[in-house]
């Protein structure tokens, strides 16, 4: 019955997303404001109904109701309740499912809170929506429903896969997609104001704070994603360069991009065009991201051409979605009216700066990702594109958008002072190069290009806390005042001290990781010692243990620093019985940001167990920076101007001067 | 400046950055690149000593030899050809004899294949799918390679777990 009623709620879905494509588009046509708020109460309709497809399909995992095939191959009535739950999107349906859930919660929110919009353009955005959420749900309906029965119900299921089975993967898709699907925001307003023809301060107004939201949640799911691989699949590495990291990577790199000449628009009505042209593409690389892991094509590219109906149809959406929007940008921006030009020294010189670079950096990981792909389809040659390439490509073209970051928030609008900047940058300049000669004089004879790395990473740090103190006049005027200044301040000029801040904090993270880490790979026996990094590892014995769902091999280690004794640490393997899988669950032992790691190999005949131990100086940093950056975009997000709502589109003069 | 200057500058300043992207493409694309081969490719094509590249195939069953230090060896065959794999380490989780491996490296003087990583890469019917395709192509694919235990064919998962095989060296 349950999944009867999912499926069900999932048709009515669809078909009122078929109204809201629709009618309100005519409405619009026909200057109807009653048809045209037809699109408010369907987008709320529909996702009051995805909500319910979406719960009953949680309600028959919980309920382990193996007479649904979706429930039967990724659950087992054993599993933690927490992971039958998780487990709903652990899969293909499942995961379409919240996709489409968070794509008709996005529309729910613009008709809820969208209140100020003009009447048209909210008609337009929502229809919009609505054309992406059909085509979703016929891709559901069609080739992928999970609420598909069994004719001859097992009585136990297949169980999930035991990789997925960890809180990381509980929290990482859904933050994924809420930055994904986010992104399908700022499309639609993009393609909104391509058929309106119009487009004004107010429009970057209204699309600012939806794409900081997606932006945030993107960059928090990147940085979740990147944590779970670390300490979940046992070797320590936190970014491979696979192609599903960089399908999440490239709209992350061109959002970014569209938060800055979104922020360019809203302040000095120029980028216009760009600005629309980046928001189609953050969304198009948001669906090509879905497609690359979706269609099965990364898995083979002959597996997609022997099974074709999900690939071919998520690749159909795909051409339809950017194919159709570019057209309609082609077509209809020239329309559009030109922004005014600025000096290339300027802040707006500044933020074109970062986007031509961030673009660039963008197209590099595009190339690097599909070309493979590519180059099998056309001559049937298989390369591997690995780190290497994007070691080659991306960092050069990220090393001078660092340097030019500190520079941007200090420039002013129109006309900017460089040699101003400068001199305001003197104490982080001074700061970078002290910490690049420190550390090169203290790690003498080692790598050359950390300290190096390092000083842009306390350049750019430095920078946004110059940034700051600038602005309170810190140093300059009596403390209080400058207190009380700081708490004048904007809060999103705290964000960007913050989310800059953040970039430079995860770099330093990053060097430290790959310059400074020491390793320790062996077989040890009971009570034997390994020491890594100064610390002294015993193992104190090796234990099985039984899990809900798996037994374990765990080994007991004890760590001891300068004979005093820190922690004990407990590495294990588990085997799920009913997948015949294994997994290696490292244990992680924290010393302020830096980790101690250790993950088990194989045990040989004469009873010693193989063991990779690492200990990876400042780690955290590489995940701190990005949840500092989030924290910078929820700060940015709650300010004042945001919050007040928009000024009136721009035929209203004095809305137009509120803008300024 | 005038508006037809800054706009030049604008223009020339985004090509020049386009250049030296496409620049270090290129190089890297020339530098960084590694290609597949399966055994009996590399015996068709005499592959240089020391020149990287991937390996896939079948682990041959009874040839994992475990040396001192975490030391292994096998051998890798797809059908037409053999080849001996040395490497120093730990095994991914899911290596097995009999089953399809791709490693890394580069062949040395003596024509073994020394690895340096021993990559998992594949789905969960432990078949990575560079060897399926080649195994395939030689007309050595068996089925029950992919036979599922299930019904019908489960995808192998979600964004993470790709990512986790993508990885799992």
């Amino acid at each position: 019955m349950i999944a009867e009623a999912g499926h069900y709620a999932l048709v009515l879905a669809l078909a009122l997303a078929l109204i809201q494509s629709i009618v309100p588009v005519v409405g619009a046509r026909c200057g109807e404001p009653a048809l045209m708020n037809v699109a408010r109460s369907a987008a709320l309709a529909q996702l009051l109904f995805v909500a319910v497809s979406f719960s009953a399909l949680v309600m028959l995992h919980v309920a382990s109701d193996f007479s649904v095939v979706n429930v039967f191959e990724n659950s087992h009535s054993m599993k933690p309740l927490i992971y039958k739950i998780t487990g709903v999107w652990g899969n293909h349906e499942g995961s379409m499912l919240l996709w489409v859930s968070i794509l008709a919660l996005f529309g729910g929110l613009v008709a809820a809170f969208g209140n100020n919009l003009p009447l048209s353009l909210r008609a337009h955005v929502l229809a919009v929506q609505a054309w992406i959420a059909s085509a979703f749900y016929l891709f559901i309906l069609i080739t992928s429903n999970p609420f598909l029965r069994i004719a001859n119900p097992p009585i136990e299921g297949r169980d999930l896969n035991p990789v997925l089975q960890d809180i990381g993967l509980a929290v990482h898709p859904p933050m994924l997609y809420l930055g994904y699907v986010g992104f399908s925001i700022s499309f639609s307003f993009a393609v909104a104001a391509l058929i309106e023809g119009r487009i004004d301060a107010a429009w970057a107004r209204w699309v600012r704070p939806w794409t900081l939201m997606a932006w945030i949640f993107l960059t928090l799911g990147i940085a979740m994603g990147s944590y779970w691989a670390y300490y979940e699949l046992g070797w320590g590495g936190w970014w491979f360069w696979d192609p599903v990291e960089n399908a999440s990577l490239m709209p992350w790199l061109a959002g970014t991009a569209l938060l800055h000449s979104a922020l360019v628009m809203e302040k000095r009505n120029a980028l216009k065009v760009w600005t629309i042209l980046l928001s189609i593409l953050t969304f198009s690389l948001s669906l090509l991201g879905t497609f690359l892991v979706r269609s099965g094509v990364l898995t083979s590219v002959h597996a997609f051409a022997t099974d074709p109906a999900r690939g071919v149809f998520i690749l159909l959406i795909l051409c339809l979605f950017i194919g159709g929007s570019l057209s309609l940008y082609a077509w209809r921006a020239p329309a559009l009216k030109q922004g005014g030009l600025f000096a290339p020294i300027s802040r707006e010189g500044a933020l074109m700066l970062n986007n031509l670079f961030l673009t660039t950096a963008c197209a590099t990981v595009f190339i690097g990702t599909l070309y493979p792909l590519a180059l099998e389809v056309l001559t049937g040659d298989k390369i591997s594109v690995g780190a290497p390439f994007f070691n080659l490509t991306f960092a050069p073209l990220f090393i001078p958008l660092m340097v030019a970051v500190p520079f941007g928030p200090l420039l002013a609008w129109k006309r900017g002072d460089l040699v101003g900047a400068a001199q305001r940058l003197t104490a982080a300049g001074l700061a970078a190069l002290l910490a690049t000669a420190v550390l090169w004089a203290w790690t003498y004879g080692g790598s050359t290009f950390a300290p190096l790395a390092i000083g842009l990473a306390v350049f750019v740090m430095a920078g946004a806390i110059s940034d700051l103190a600038e602005r309170m006049g810190l140093f300059r005027v009596a403390f209080p005042i400058a207190v009380r200044r700081a708490r004048g301040l904007p809060r999103a000029a705290w964000g960007t001290a913050f989310a800059h801040a953040g970039v430079g904090i995860a770099l330093i993270g990053i060097v430290c990781e790959s310059t400074w880490n020491s390793e320790y790979i062996g077989s040890m026996k009971q009570d034997d010692i390994a020491t890594v990094a100064g610390y002294q590892l015993k193992l104190d014995g090796i234990t099985q243990r039984q899990g809900p769902n798996f037994r374990e091999m765990v080994a007991q280690f004890t760590v001891t620093l300068d004979r005093r004794q820190l922690s004990a640490m407990t590495p294990s393997k588990r085997n799920f019985t009913t997948r015949g899988s294994s997994t290696t669950e490292a244990a992680l032992l924290t010393r302020g940001a830096s980790q101690l790691y250790i993950s088990l190999g194989d045990t040989s005949a004469d009873g010693a167990i193989a063991v990779r131990i690492y200990h990876k100086p400042l780690v955290l940093l590489i995940w701190w920076g990005p949840v500092l950056m989030a924290f910078g975009g929820l700060l940015s997000l709650s300010d004042r101007r945001l919050r007040v709502g928009a000024p009136k589109p721009a035929k209203d003069l004095r809305g137009l001067q509120a803008a300024e | 400046m005038t508006r037809k200057q800054r706009r030049l500058t604008m223009i020339g300043g985004s090509l020049a950055v386009l250049a030296v992207a496409a620049a270090l493409v290129l190089n890297a694309m020339r530098d960084s690149i590694v290609f597949f081969s399966t055994p009996t490719m590399v015996a068709e094509k005499h592959v240089v000593a020391g020149k990287r590249f991937r390996l896939g195939g079948l682990v041959q069953p009874g040839s994992l030899v475990r040396g001192d230090n975490l030391a292994v060896s096998f051998i890798v065959a797809d059908g037409g050809a053999t080849l001996p794999v040395s490497f120093q380490g730990i095994l991914p989780d899911l290596f097995r004899e009999g089953q399809g491996v791709v490693a890394e490296g580069a062949l040395d003087r003596s024509g073994v294949f020394k690895a340096d990583t021993v990559l998992a890469k594949h789905d969960e019917t432990y078949m990575p799918k560079d060897v399926a395709d080649a195994l395939k192509k030689q007309g050595h694919w068996k089925d029950d390679y992919s036979a599922k235990p299930g019904a019908s064919a489960a995808p192998p998962s979600m964004q993470g777990a790709r990512a986790a095989q993508g990885a799992a060296q």
